[in-house]
């Protein structure tokens, strides 16, 4: 990221460093090893790429605290996750992640509305950056918060749950294929969404994929995955290859963060487009 | 013989019925449900015997079962006899003994149909419910509970029609006395050991023919508003 994004907003949010999440951990998966080490920055997209089988939604996992690596650590914001050495392994309930399945999860049993909450309700408000309003004007889905999940589309549910994990105010967002699931006129419909998260709010994403063209079109830097090791690391140039069906998203990201906008959970340039 | 109207031997019957096996549901389903949870969600050593020690009333002839709990809850008996010493409780021959044999006897059958709709309980959606920050119990009430009521009916009615029509077991522990312990089936029994019993056999078997009924009505209509709730 550039130095715009390192200076805070002279808030709360001074104790962000550069390097907001640290992963190094190994697994042996009965006859897969799984070696991986990366490093995220504060407020941009990392894509894990790479082949079925990679071991990216191990990764994914452990970050999450859904899987437990034999050795390694995770630190998310500073905050120490996981240590193997010291025994430490933060339950994913404490990790203060939002995680988008590809799959979408959403509990059948309650509203679209009832969804976005849930994690959120557990919250101090002190601790929330985002409110619902702006979540679900963002995502577009001011009409779908009385139903139930049975009756929203595949793209839709996927927007629910890109919500619902955001309200929790997250230090950081994971998606595993988010899009996997969907025809290519609901990705490209997703796609902005995805890329307008990592501009509106500060929160690093991890992306997982396997497809090229998504991750050329949302993420910041690239994490190559083969065969359970990281083969590369680099950053990815958005700015010439636009995403399809959304003009005018793959501009420069450093210069339309307004300062303060994290702490009040509104948006101002929402009011002045 | 009066025809349609009940003796109070029958009204009696009727009422006890439906308070045992209103009690033994009620105290079971608690038990059922976190049994159920263990069984679909646990693993731990021992487990299989658990499992077993659970399904043993189904397997068991009904009067071993009624037999074991004489022993085990009898005034004498180990538990029985604690019961009785401490709290001035007695099981053996009154209805809450009832109550019990019938709770025993259903337990089986409501922990199989919970345990089904535990184990359809995607725990993809657990994973979730916990990296949106909600802790064990709060994933039990929220998300997995709620998602398991189709099973949680289902188990319900077939432990309310199974603590009906106990009767092995009931006869064993707590005998057979008129107004304490004589449930329909029990007094339908008697009415067909006695002479001019029929017509009261026939209507104590409508009666249970009538109960069952509704119970299963009722179970099939509460599934389908549940089935509607989740379509919403």
């Amino acid at each position: 990221m550039t130095a715009a994004n390192a200076v805070t907003d002279g808030s709360k949010n001074s104790g962000i460093t550069k390097n907001s999440v640290d992963v190094r951990v190994q697994k042996q998966q009965g006859e897969f090893y799984l070696d991986v080490s990366f490093t995220a920055e504060q407020a941009g997209v990392t894509a894990l790429f790479g082949p079925s089988g990679a071991g990216k939604t191990s990764v994914v996992n452990m970050v999450a605290g859904l899987y437990r690596p034999d050795r390694g650590r995770i630190t998310i914001k500073d905050r120490c996750c996981f240590d193997g050495e010291k025994g430490i392994h933060l339950p994913p309930e404490k990790r203060r992640i939002g995680y988008v399945f590809q799959e979408a999860r959403l509990f059948p049993h309650l509203t679209v509305h009832a969804n976005l909450i849930f994690g959120m309700n557990r919250q101090k408000p002190s601790d929330r950056f985002v409110g619902v309003d702006p979540v679900v004007a963002l995502l577009g889905i001011e009409s779908l918060l009385k139903r139930r999940p049975a009756r929203l589309s595949g793209g839709e549910k996927q927007r629910v749950a890109i919500g619902r994990a955001l309200l929790c105010s997250p230090d950081l967002l994971l998606m595993d294929e988010p899009l996997a699931s969907l025809d290519q006129a609901r990705k490209e419909e997703l796609l902005p969404f995805i890329r307008a998260l990592s501009t509106r709010f500060r929160i690093p994403i991890l992306y997982v994929s396997h497809q090229m063209e998504e991750i050329a079109c949302v993420a910041d830097s690239l994490v190559r995955l083969e065969n359970g090791r990281v083969t590369d690391h680099t950053p990815v140039s958005r700015n010439n290859m636009p995403c399809p069906g959304m003009p005018g998203t793959c501009r420069p990201r450093t210069g339309d963060r307004i300062p303060g906008s994290r702490d009040t959970g509104r948006f101002p340039w929402d009011d002045h487009p | 013989m009066q025809g349609w109207h009940l003796t109070p031997m029958e009204w009696e019957a009727l009422g006890l019925s439906l308070r045992v096996s209103f009690l033994a549901v009620a105290v079971s389903l608690p038990a059922g449900i976190g049994a159920a949870w263990i069984l679909s969600r646990c693993r731990f050593p021992g487990k299989g015997l658990l499992d077993g020690f659970i399904h043993l009333p189904l397997v068991l002839p009904p009067v071993v079962t009624g037999y074991l709990l004489l022993v085990l809850l009898g005034r004498k008996g180990i538990i029985g006899g604690f019961l009785y010493n401490t709290f001035g409780i007695t099981l053996a021959f009154t209805w809450k003994g009832a109550a019990v044999a019938a709770a025993v006897m259903a337990f089986p059958l409501l922990v199989r149909a919970v345990r089904l709709s535990a184990d359809a309980v995607d725990a993809g959606l657990e994973d979730a419910a916990r990296t949106l920050g909600a802790g064990r119990m709060r994933i039990f009430f929220t998300i997995t509970l709620p998602l398991m009521v189709p099973g949680i009916i289902t188990g319900t009615i077939l432990a309310f029609a199974r603590s009906l029509g106990e009767f092995g077991a009931t006869i064993t522990f707590v005998s057979n006395i008129r107004g304490e312990t004589q449930t329909l089936p029990l007094a339908l029994y008697s009415l067909t050991q006695v002479p001019d019993g029929e017509a009261g056999a026939l209507r104590l078997c409508i009666i249970s023919v009538v109960l069952a009924m509704t119970a299963l009505v009722l179970s099939e209509w509460m599934a389908r508003r549940f089935d509607t709730l989740m379509k919403g």
